[in-house]
């Protein structure tokens, strides 16, 4: 069996000042992998996927990287990796193509290897007009842009992007994730997500692990977890206003406004059957969607009962 | 990474190095220039018209040698200081530390680019004099040497300030505090068999007098310390500072959490 793209084992970190980032995290992401690292501000993410690129010393743990330990030949295994961070860590007065060049160099590329190589990321990025213009005058979409080109100069096998459609509008998002799901499925590409769009993560990603206080509490699929809701809410969009939410039996419905209901659906229930009780009391239905994001609010009331556990286990340990 | 790709990423950052400081010429290329003009005008032609002879030379061929020493050690030092330092505060440095690039070929590519300020800025120094006095070498190759070995030396320390430095005033205190006071009272403008002897004494602590003399005896063939003993005493300074700069990188101090 292939080694993992990247493997954690007992990842510890407690920075100077005592906190502890990270309480001994396993982790394993598999070759080919599309994964997400969900987690709120604070969780552990960035500082997982800052020892993995060696911006952040470890302080126990042992992390591989296509089965190289990176205690052993760190090297060897940021050769496989490219890093997308969260802040823009270009030098703002350079020349766009400039950085990526520099990037290339860094890795041992030659410029006769590293220009069109270059050009093909800047044009797919759609930064290639921009090439010899200064960083500092980019928008913030295409600086993030500019960090996925610099960050894939090398032919790295790994993706590691901290939050990279952080603050970037939705039209940008969604051609970034495009370029993304298109490196992760024709160049093969594992790539590794951190976000707080958990609408991203649903949308891009098969795998996922949830972060908390520096403990991963849940590692598993997306589908998997998403098959894990018992129940979804729906927006009917209707026909015509309503005085008030209709009271069907075994339904949770209620009013949103005058012409739209969110219905709580629970596993096992069907669709026909709401769509039935309100026709017969005469409304009718335009159109129907998902509330806000599915992964959401799973996302939610796991950290939610992550900090209450917390927040318990504190009280006790202060009684005892 | 191989020889090859060593290589090519030591010339990149050296690449880069260079030319960031003559992007931004006028500020680092030109202003030791027209400082140093004032003092060849002010010191070596004025002053020193009315001072006669020092050590046996004009003053102005005694303090030619001692102020392109003062211009490469002042340049490599803040090159080195403050190009860091911005690396460090862009974090754009994080683009080295993801990369398979050796720490010591960062050292030595952050180095280099201090070494060609400081020589280059040298080197217009040295043709701004040209204009005051007649130049003449007596020992070319310790000349060049002392003056390589010096800009490497200032280097490594600005590098050094830099990984310490936590804000901007950081790297700005020692070429203004220490770097400073010790170069003018390095023997730039004096000899120091005009001081008394405790004073000479005290002088003999203070490492730049060892490389201005030295440089000023491959000009002049004239110095007040040993030769040997003042390369000695840079080769021993470059080699434990470049230790101590590179035991700081691995470690991560002042770069890595």
């Amino acid at each position: 069996m292939a080694e993992p793209a990247l493997s954690i084992r007992g990842l510890t970190k407690v920075y100077g000042n005592g906190f502890h980032a990270l309480k001994g995290i396993d982790l394993d992401v598999e070759q080919g992998d599309f994964f997400a690292m969900l987690g709120p501000n604070g969780a552990g993410k960035s500082t997982t996927l800052g020892i993995v690129c060696s911006l952040v010393q470890k302080s126990a743990g042992k992390v591989s990287v296509f089965g190289i330990d990176i205690d052993r030949d760190f090297a060897k295994a940021k050769y496989h990796m490219g890093v997308v961070p969260q802040e823009f860590n270009f030098n703002q007065f350079e020349q766009v193509t400039d950085i990526v060049l520099a990037q290339a160099g860094y890795f041992g590329m030659s410029r006769r290897e590293a220009l069109p190589r270059a050009e093909r990321l800047l044009r797919d990025l759609g930064l290639w007009d921009k090439r010899n213009g200064n960083a500092r005058m980019l928008s913030g979409g295409m600086k993030r842009r500019l960090m996925i080109a610099r960050a894939l100069m090398h032919r790295p096998k790994l993706l590691i992007l901290d939050e990279p459609t952080a603050g970037v509008d939705i039209e940008l998002r969604r051609s970034m994730w495009e370029y993304l799901r298109r490196i992760n499925r024709e160049e093969g590409t594992t790539i590794i997500l951190t976000t707080h769009y958990l609408e991203e993560a649903e949308s891009l990603c098969r795998n996922v692990a949830i972060i908390n206080h520096g403990e991963i509490i849940r590692n598993t699929s997306v589908r998997g977890l998403l098959a894990e809701l018992d129940t979804e809410t729906f927006l009917l969009d209707l026909a015509h206003p309503v005085d008030e939410a209709p009271d069907i039996d075994g339904f949770e419905v209620r009013q949103v406004d005058a012409a739209q209901l969110a219905v709580a659906v629970h596993r096992g229930q069907r669709l026909n059957d709401i769509f039935t009780a309100l026709s017969e009391r005469g409304i009718q239905v335009v159109s129907m969607r998902n509330r806000a994001n599915r992964l959401e609010e799973m996302f939610v009331t796991m950290v939610e009962q992550g900090n209450e556990e917390k927040a318990e286990a504190e009280r006790v340990g202060a009684r005892s | 990474m191989n020889p090859s790709q060593t290589a090519i990423a030591l010339w990149t950052l050296v690449h880069k190095e260079i030319k960031r400081f003559t992007r931004i010429w006028p500020q680092t290329l030109l202003p030791p220039s027209i400082t140093m003009t004032m003092y060849f005008i002010i010191f070596g032609n004025l002053i020193g018209s009315r001072i006669g002879e020092m050590d046996g030379f004009s003053y102005m061929d005694f303090i030619v040698p001692g102020l392109i020493m003062m211009a490469v050690i002042t340049n490599s030092y803040s090159n080195v200081a403050s190009s860091f330092f911005s690396n460090k505060f862009q974090r754009s440095i994080e683009e080295m530390m993801v990369s398979p690039m050796p720490n010591w070929v960062i050292l030595a590519g952050f180095v280099f680019g201090g070494m060609a300020r400081g020589l280059g800025v040298g080197l217009i120094v040295t043709i701004v004099s040209l204009f005051f006095t007649r130049i003449s070498v007596a020992h070319p190759i310790l000349t060049v040497g002392v003056v390589v070995l010096t800009a490497a030396l200032f280097s490594i320390g600005g590098f050094i300030n830099a990984l310490l430095g936590k804000k901007f005033d950081d790297i700005s205190i020692v070429p203004t505090f220490i770097l400073t006071p010790l170069t003018y009272l390095g023997g730039v403008f004096y000899s120091i068999s005009l001081l008394p002897t405790f004073w000479q004494g005290v002088s003999m602590l203070n490492p730049i007098l060892y490389m201005v003399n030295v440089f000023r005896y491959g000009f002049l063939g004239v110095s007040d310390i040993p030769v040997g003993w003042a390369l000695a005493a840079i080769v021993t300074f470059i080699v434990v500072l470049f230790g101590i700069a590179l035991w700081m990188l691995e470690s991560g101090k002042g770069i890595r959490s």
